[in-house]
């Protein structure tokens, strides 16, 4: 160790010397940029929770609104937001598994894994009204799904297809190819192999992408506005064919509809404030999975 | 120099990488419960010709081979023949430990258990008979339930050498199995090989030449593809026939 230290001194003190003008310069704007980027997400933060904060209460977040809902909490709200987001991610992890063994492991590279994988990608950009409409048609009308926590969910899990299967192949792709001959070698079949060892060394990878790529949809207004969202329900949903109600869609409704628009501003920045505490929980969960990984990984 | 003790018999055998002729028309005997060494300058087709005897070429969509090789009189190359059943009776240690990420016991039990062996003490009793073999008991009787991952890489190498003799295997191949480890595991490791040489035939590729001289009883000698000679290691070691056997054992090239 020491050894080491003693190597590297000198050439920090000549970088130190080589320091100039120019690089200076784009170093501190550079750092500039990245503080406004972190203001900015402060004074939001900031901004919600301060006119959210003094609402939230045990009651508001274990109550059904009431009064038009004009009063009361929001259970039903959370309640639904929970539930479409724990059914995307049921629907889109075997999903995502499937496509990325079958891509990475089974298709042949080619013009056409090509373009699928390059239809794949695209959908990352497509507006998320886009899926809503997407689901208006499929789930909610062709599937006769109706308006409901399964149309809404399967909206949802769609929008998370790209990035469940770029993040799953990643995984997948991740395992040492030394595992594989080890399996191979000890007479494994490719099936064997896929399931002993590329999956479930992938695994933890894959189910950090679910829960970063549910994150990313589950605060989402559009996809969910025309194939789940209810504008009131009287309690928590009871089958998977129900309409529920759901942060994002809430606040939309409070916010727009109705004659109590400022006599709800609090309900809405108490709604908002939830909606990002449970996404940025999630988001949470999904970085410290996967910083533990990086860190637990020997190979 | 065949004859009826060889287990492998590998005749006229070329390795293709498509267009590539990257082993070309070996013809090597290899006999039953000694230790041979292939030795050779890098890029000489060491690994490839190895990977052939147990079919891990395979894995390699470009590869393809003419000729024949025979284990136990039987062409392992032949379309009937059971590529799975023939990786379990020729196993395989690689270059680099490569232990699966889960504890030493399921390390070892991984092939037994892709065969269907589910029973506990079954399983039990294996285990400890291929780490007992392995010389790796001792160590690790403590913590079978740790990962694998965590032993040291002498330890971790022997625990590959258990995950293969598991499978009761006729034959190892070995991949320059030490060249990644400390000079004391290396010598664990020679005399474990040695050890082993009684139940089981080794084939081990090797850089190392003190390490082919020590544990072999053959040494094949290979450049750029081609087998340059082949016989008992103490032959050429102090005798060699071939002018770049000579060259390349006293190291002048390589
Ligand atoms: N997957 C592959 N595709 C194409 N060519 C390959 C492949 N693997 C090896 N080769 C080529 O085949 C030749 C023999 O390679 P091989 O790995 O068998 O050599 P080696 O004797 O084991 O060398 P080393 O001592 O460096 O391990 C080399 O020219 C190498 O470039
Ligand atoms: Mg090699």
């Amino acid at each position: 160790m020491q050894d080491t230290e003693s190597i590297h001194k000198p050439f920090m003190l000549v970088r130190k010397k080589r320091f100039n003008l120019k690089q200076g310069f784009f170093l501190s704007l550079i750092r500039m940029l990245g503080f406004a980027g972190a203001i900015t997400l402060f004074v939001i933060l900031f901004f919600v929770a301060y006119n959210g904060i003094h609402v939230l209460s045990w009651e508001f977040i274990t109550q059904p609104p009431v009064d038009a809902m004009t009063k009361g909490g929001i259970f039903p709200v959370i309640i639904g937001t929970v539930a479409l987001t724990v059914f995307c991610m049921i629907i889109i992890i075997p999903i995502g598994v499937t496509t990325a063994i079958f891509l990475s492991e089974y298709a042949k590279p080619g013009l056409i894994l090509n373009m699928v994988m390059m239809s794949i990608y695209t959908l990352a950009g497509v507006p998320s009204v886009v899926f809503g409409l997407f689901g208006l048609a499929v789930f909610v009308v062709a599937f006769n799904f109706g308006m409901s926590l399964l149309a809404g969910s399967l909206t949802l899990a769609i929008m998370v297809l790209p990035y469940i299967i770029s993040t799953s192949e990643e995984a997948i792709k991740a395992v040492p190819n030394s595992f594989k001959e080890a399996s191979f070698a000890c007479g494994a079949t490719k099936w064997q192999t896929i399931r002993k060892v590329v999956l479930p060394t992938a695994m933890p990878g894959i189910l950090t992408g679910s829960i970063l790529g549910t994150a990313k949809v589950s605060g989402e207004t559009a996809p969910i506005m025309f194939t789940a969202a209810a504008f009131f329900t009287p309690g928590v949903p009871q089958s998977l064919f129900e309409p529920v109600m759901a942060l994002p869609y809430h606040i939309y409704v409070l916010a727009t509809a109705g004659t109590h628009i400022e006599e709800t501003r609090p309900i809405q920045y108490g709604t908002a404030l939830t909606l990002i505490v449970l996404v940025l929980g999630m988001n949470l969960l999904g970085i410290i999975l996967r910083s533990r990984q990086r860190k637990k990984k020997a190979w | 120099m065949v004859n009826d003790k060889s287990i492998f018999t590998i005749n006229d055998f070329s390795i293709y990488y498509g267009n590539f002729k990257a082993v070309n028309n070996i013809k090597l005997p290899i006999e039953a419960n000694k230790i041979t060494a292939i030795i050779g300058p890098s890029g000489c087709g060491k690994t490839t010709l190895l990977r052939s005897l147990n079919r891990m070429n395979d894995l390699i969509t470009t590869s393809r081979v003419e000729g024949q090789v025979l284990f136990q009189g039987v062409d392992i190359y032949h379309k009937d023949t059971d590529v799975i059943e023939l990786r379990r009776r020729v196993g395989m240690v690689f270059q680099k430990p490569n232990p699966f990420p889960s504890s030493v016991y399921e390390n070892v039990a991984y092939g037994p258990k892709l065969k269907g062996i589910k029973k506990k003490s079954q399983l039990d009793e294996i285990v400890e008979n291929a780490l007992v073999r392995a010389d790796l008991w001792k160590e690790v009787r403590d913590k079978l339930n740790e990962s694998g991952l965590s032993l040291s890489g002498g330890q971790m190498q022997r625990l590959c050498i258990a995950r293969s003799l598991a499978q009761e295997p006729e034959v190892i191949l070995f991949d320059e199995p030490t060249s990644a480890l400390d000079p004391i595991s290396t010598a664990n490791i020679e005399n474990l090989l040695q050890q082993l040489q009684k139940t089981v035939t080794i084939i081990i590729v090797t850089h190392n030449m003190q390490q082919a001289a020590r544990i072999s009883e053959y040494t094949a000698f290979m450049y750029l593809g081609e087998m340059i000679e082949f016989g008992e290691t103490d032959t050429i070691f102090v005798n060699p026939h071939n002018k770049l056997t000579e060259e390349y054992i006293t190291g002048r090239f390589g």
